[in-house]
C-alpha cells in the first residue's frame, strides 16, 4: 500500500524536522529570555530595544524572514554562517537562524508574562538582601516565571516545529518539502498528506503531554 | 507644620547610624513623607505607630530605598545612600528588611532562603553558610523545617525565616515593615518574641507596627506619624500615658479602648 514511498527519505526528511525544532528550540529561548530580560531591564535603551524587537519581528511573516535570510543575508551580504560552499548546511542554519529570530519574538512575550505572575515583594526581598538586578532575576524572578509558563512555552514548541516546514521554502530538505515533492511526483496525494500529517502529531503530542506534566511538577506553591 | 518634640536624650553624632534630613515624596498628588527628620542611633529601638496612610511604611522602604524620594537625604553609618547600582546593593546587604507578606523565595527550600544572600552576595562558603543558616534558624525557633518550602510552613514560621534571612546577612540595622500584620493572632507573639530578643541583644531596629504591646516594652522612642509628618517623638511611657500633639491622643483613643 505504501510502496510508492519507496525511494523517498522519509524518515531523513523528519529527522531534518526534528533536528531545526530542536536549534530552534534552545535558540529561542536563549534569545527569548535575553529580550524578556530586556524588556523588564531598568535600562530604557534595552527596554526599548526588546519592545521594538518584538513588536517588529513577530508581525512579519515568517515565510518572509526565512527567505530574507537566503536571498538578503547569503546572497546579497554574503553571510553563510561559516558554509560559503556547502549549500546543504548553509540553507540548513539560515533556517535555523530565520526560526530563532522569529520564535524568540513570542518565547520573550511568554516569559514576561510569567515575570508578572511573581509577586513584587519576591524581587524587593531579593534587593533587599542585596542582590543586583542580574541576580535578581537569574536567582528569584526567572526561575519562578519559568515554572509558571511551562505550557504557553509549550505552544511556541509545538508552533515552532510545525512552522519548521517553512525552511522548505530556502530548499531545506525537511518534512515539507519531501511532501510536496512527493504530492508533486506520486498519485496518492490522500495517503501521503494523511503520513505526513500523521509524522507531525507523532513529534508534537508527545512533547505536549510530557511538558504538560512537567509543568505541573515543577510550579510553584504560594 | 507641627511641631516636633525629641524627649530622648540627644545621642552623640558618632553614634548615629540612620539620619533622614528633609526627606519628601510624593506619590503623585499625595506628599506622603514630608520634610521628615529622623535620627536613629546604634542599639536604638524606634517603633513607628500612625493611622493607615501616614507614610510609615513609606518611611521604612525608604531607608533601604526600596521607595526613592524626592529631595533630602537618607544616610546610614555617616554613608549617603547611593542612587542605584553596586554601591546601593552593598548597603542594602547592611540592612535587613522584614515584611508584612514575609517574601520568602517560594521556589527555594527554608535553607537556601537563609543561604542564598550569604552565598551571592557575603561569598560565603555553602557549607559556612548552611551552618550559620542552622544556627539562626534555631535562634528563631524553625530549624526543624529548614528543608520544607515556605509554602509549607504558617505564617509566623515564615515570618520568623524571613527574620533569620535577613539577620543571616549580619546587618547594622534592622527595618521591620508590619511584620505581624498578616498574621493570624495566635502567630503573632511568637513573631514578637524573636523580635524582643533581638531588642535585647543591642540590635538596632526601625518597626512599624500596630502592636501597642511591643512598643511598650521593647521601643526606646516611639514616633507617631500622620498625614505624612513626624508629628510627635516620646519614650513610649510618655506617649502612651501623655500624649501632647490632639492627633495622636485622638489615634490613641481609638486603639487603646477596647
Amino acid at each position: 500500500m505504501f510502496d510508492f514511498l519507496e525511494g523517498y527519505d522519509l524518515l531523513g526528511s523528519f529527522w531534518t524536522t526534528v533536528q531545526l525544532t530542536v536549534f530552534s528550540g534552545i535558540g529561542s529561548l536563549v534569545w527569548g529570555t535575553l529580550l524578556a530580560a530586556m524588556r523588564v531591564s531598568p535600562v530604557p535603551l534595552m527596554r526599548g530595544f526588546g519592545t521594538v524587537y518584538v513588536n517588529v519581528v513577530r508581525n512579519i511573516p515568517l515565510t518572509v524572514i526565512i527567505v530574507f535570510t537566503s536571498l538578503g543575508l547569503a546572497d546579497t551580504f554574503h553571510i553563510t554562517l561559516g558554509a560559503p560552499d556547502d549549500l546543504k548546511a548553509q540553507g540548513f542554519r539560515l533556517a535555523v537562524l530565520g526560526l530563532i529570530v522569529y520564535h524568540a519574538a513570542f518565547v520573550c512575550e511568554a516569559i514576561r508574562s510569567g515575570i508578572n505572575t511573581v509577586p513584587v515583594g519576591q524581587a524587593e526581598a531579593a534587593r533587599a538582601i542585596g542582590l543586583n538586578f542580574t541576580q535578581v532575576l537569574t536567582l528569584v524572578v526567572l526561575p519562578q516565571a519559568f515554572r509558571s509558563v511551562v505550557a504557553p512555552l509549550t505552544n511556541v514548541l509545538i508552533a515552532l516545529t510545525k512552522n519548521t516546514t517553512i525552511a522548505a521554502a530556502i530548499g531545506v530538505a525537511e518534512a515539507g518539502l519531501l511532501m510536496k515533492e512527493i504530492v508533486e511526483t506520486e498519485a496518492q496525494l490522500y495517503a501521503t498528506v494523511a503520513i505526513f500529517a500523521l509524522g507531525f502529531v507523532i513529534l508534537t503530542l508527545p512533547t505536549g503531554l510530557l511538558l504538560g506534566w512537567f509543568g505541573k511538577r515543577v510550579a510553584v506553591k504560594r | 507644620m507641627a511641631e516636633v518634640s525629641v524627649t530622648k536624650d540627644a545621642v552623640p553624632a558618632a553614634d548615629e547610624l540612620v539620619v533622614l534630613k528633609n526627606v519628601n515624596k510624593h506619590f503623585g498628588a499625595l506628599h506622603v513623607l514630608q520634610d521628615i527628620d529622623l535620627t536613629i542611633a546604634r542599639g536604638e529601638v524606634v517603633v513607628v505607630i500612625g493611622p493607615s496612610g501616614s507614610g510609615k511604611s513609606t518611611l521604612c522602604r525608604a531607608i533601604n530605598r526600596l521607595e526613592g524620594i524626592d529631595s533630602g537625604s537618607i544616610s546610614l553609618d555617616g554613608k549617603p545612600l547611593p542612587a542605584e547600582g553596586k554601591e546601593l546593593a552593598r548597603l542594602r546587604a547592611d540592612v535587613g528588611m522584614v515584611f508584612q507578606s514575609f517574601n520568602l523565595f517560594a521556589h527555594k527550600t527554608v535553607l537556601e532562603n537563609v543561604t542564598l544572600g550569604q552565598i551571592k552576595v557575603r561569598k560565603k562558603s555553602k557549607a559556612e553558610a548552611e551552618e550559620k543558616a542552622r544556627a539562626l534558624l534555631d535562634r528563631v525557633g524553625v530549624a526543624t523545617q529548614a528543608d520544607k518550602y515556605p509554602a509549607q510552613l504558617s505564617g509566623g514560621q515564615q515570618q520568623r525565616v524571613a527574620i533569620a534571612r535577613a539577620l543571616a546577612m549580619e546587618p547594622k540595622v534592622m527595618l521591620f515593615d508590619e511584620p505581624t500584620s498578616a498574621l493570624d493572632p495566635e502567630m503573632i507573639n511568637e513573631v514578637l518574641e524573636v523580635m524582643q530578643q533581638l531588642a535585647r541583644d543591642g540590635m538596632t531596629m526601625v518597626v512599624v507596627t500596630h502592636e501597642m504591646g511591643f512598643a511598650r516594652s521593647a521601643a526606646n522612642r516611639v514616633v507617631f506619624m500622620a498625614d505624612g509628618q513626624i508629628v510627635e517623638q516620646a519614650t513610649p511611657d510618655k506617649f502612651f500615658t501623655a500624649p501632647r500633639s490632639d492627633r495622636a491622643k485622638d489615634f490613641l483613643s481609638k486603639i487603646l479602648h477596647h
